[in-house]
């Protein structure tokens, strides 16, 4: 038998209430908790008080912005995988999010939960450290904003302060016509992933105007892939291009060993399912 | 709040009111307070997927909600499906395929597949296996599961099977 220990439950309507209610020495939020829940039930996590923010319907929201598009906190990962304007414009999260656990999980599993869960081997916190997110904090002293390489620290250990919740995250869109795909290697289907790698290419006269290597897994956090990414950028748009630059994406690389996979197999992983998202990126790229 | 919250929802139509321990499970809820024993409780952390119910129209883990969370939900749960007299066309198709044996993880996959066939199109036998894989039976393994389901799938497309 597996049950959290006691705790006090608060459900704020708005985010006001949801700062003030984080006033608190030992406070947790719960959005989906479908990360949090399994560790409360395993008693690894015993918050004196819970914040349940799933009240707050504006953090629902996918909008536009000028720049880009804004996800909602609450997001669900399903919402997410067949909302219209993340297909348009970053059809990568759909992919993603077909990685994502299993059905039911994806129906309550939420954005900022898996951002603040912050596992180096999760769909999120890849997604946005590819399309270079900015992840919107609100806190009592108001909002602030953090890149993913500022916001997670190490695995789980995101820099979210004790009174502040993750309200959303904002995508900006590429500078232009771009292509983009996901690869990733679980054990079992919807497993964490052991490798996962997202790619993005922008193609200008032929030319690689930008390409970016999103890996996770292999490190604390999710990576870019920079020695690739500087070197390809300049380059002719080819596939043999992107493949003799396929040792750059391990230069700095240290994946752990776990009960899951060596860290061998982890570094040999990554060079083969950067090939495919690349090569896929690059594809799309130029169709 | 410090103890017990009121909540009221409906479970299979039937409206509850009920005062509960934030940190009581919705499956422990559904099974203990409301004497719905239906609904399994195998892992109680996610990982099997026999607890599922839907509420609000999606399916979820009840092992990874709180009876709290709840409030004002509409939930059905395999209990709401059928009965043994009058089954459900999803219990009939799973009777029909003999996709169950010791019947631990059914009413999770009934659930499960309640969701997939509104949600999904479940175009190949790969697709369904997919939509599935949150659910874990170690008795029959899942061809018969993925047979029923399939013709499921092809009475709702109106497809010859």
């Amino acid at each position: 038998m597996m049950k959290p220990a006691a705790f006090e439950y608060v459900r704020p309507e708005t985010l006001a209430e949801a700062v003030t209610a984080l006033d608190h020495d030992d406070a947790r939020i719960i959005a989906g908790g479908q990360s949090l829940l399994p560790m409360m039930n395993f008693r690894l996590v015993q918050p004196e008080r819970l914040v349940d923010i799933n009240r707050i319907t504006e953090l629902e929201r996918i909008e536009r912005t000028k720049t880009g598009l804004r996800i909602g906190a609450l997001t669900r990962h399903a919402n997410a995988a067949r909302d219209p304007l993340l297909a348009e414009h970053f059809p990568i999260v759909a992919e993603a999010m077909g990685h994502v656990a299993h059905v039911a999980i994806r129906n309550r599993g939420t954005v900022a939960g898996s951002l603040c869960h912050a596992d180096p081997s999760a769909e999120w916190p890849l997604l946005v450290t590819l399309l270079d997110g900015e992840i919107e904090i609100l806190g009592s002293d108001g909002h602030r904003s953090a890149e993913p390489s500022e916001f997670f620290l190490a695995p789980l250990v995101t820099d979210i302060e004790e009174q502040e919740l993750v309200t959303g995250v904002h995508l900006p869109l590429p500078a232009g016509p771009s292509g983009m795909a996901f690869e990733e290697v679980a054990q079992r289907a919807g497993d964490f992933a052991v490798v996962a790698a997202g790619a993005m290419v922008r193609v200008e006269n032929d030319t690689f105007a930008e390409v970016r290597l999103g890996l996770g897994g292999v490190f604390d956090t999710s990576v870019r892939a920079r020695a690739l990414e500087g070197a390809l950028t300049g380059q002719r748009a080819r596939a043999e291009e992107l493949e003799a630059a396929l040792p750059l994406a391990i230069e700095d690389l240290e994946p752990n060993d776990d009960l899951h996979a060596s860290a061998d197999y982890r570094l040999s992983l990554v060079p083969v399912l950067a090939r495919r998202a690349l090569i896929r990126a690059l594809h799309r790229a130029t169709q | 709040m410090t103890g017990k919250a009121r909540i009221t929802l409906t479970v299979n139509g039937e409206p509850f009111e009920a005062d509960v321990e934030p940190r009581m499970l919705a499956a422990d809820f559904l099974r203990d307070e409301l004497g719905l024993t239906g609904t399994h409780v195998g892992c109680e952390h996610g990982v099997c997927g026999t607890c599922t119910i839907m509420m609000n129209g999606v399916s979820a883990r009840s092992c990874l909600m709180l009876a709290v969370q709840l409030d004002g939900a509409e939930v059905q749960t395999v209990e709401g499906l059928g009965t043994i007299r009058d089954m459900h066309r999803i219990q009939e198709a799973f009777h029909e395929h003999h996709a169950l044996q010791c019947g631990f993880c059914t009413p999770g996959f009934l659930m499960t597949v309640c969701d997939i066939l509104e949600s999904l199109p479940l175009r190949t036998d790969a697709e369904i296996r997919d939509a599935l894989s949150g659910n874990i039976c170690r008795c029959t393994g899942y061809d018969h599961i993925v047979k029923a389901v399939r013709t499921l799938v092809d009475e709702r497309d109106g497809a010859a099977s």
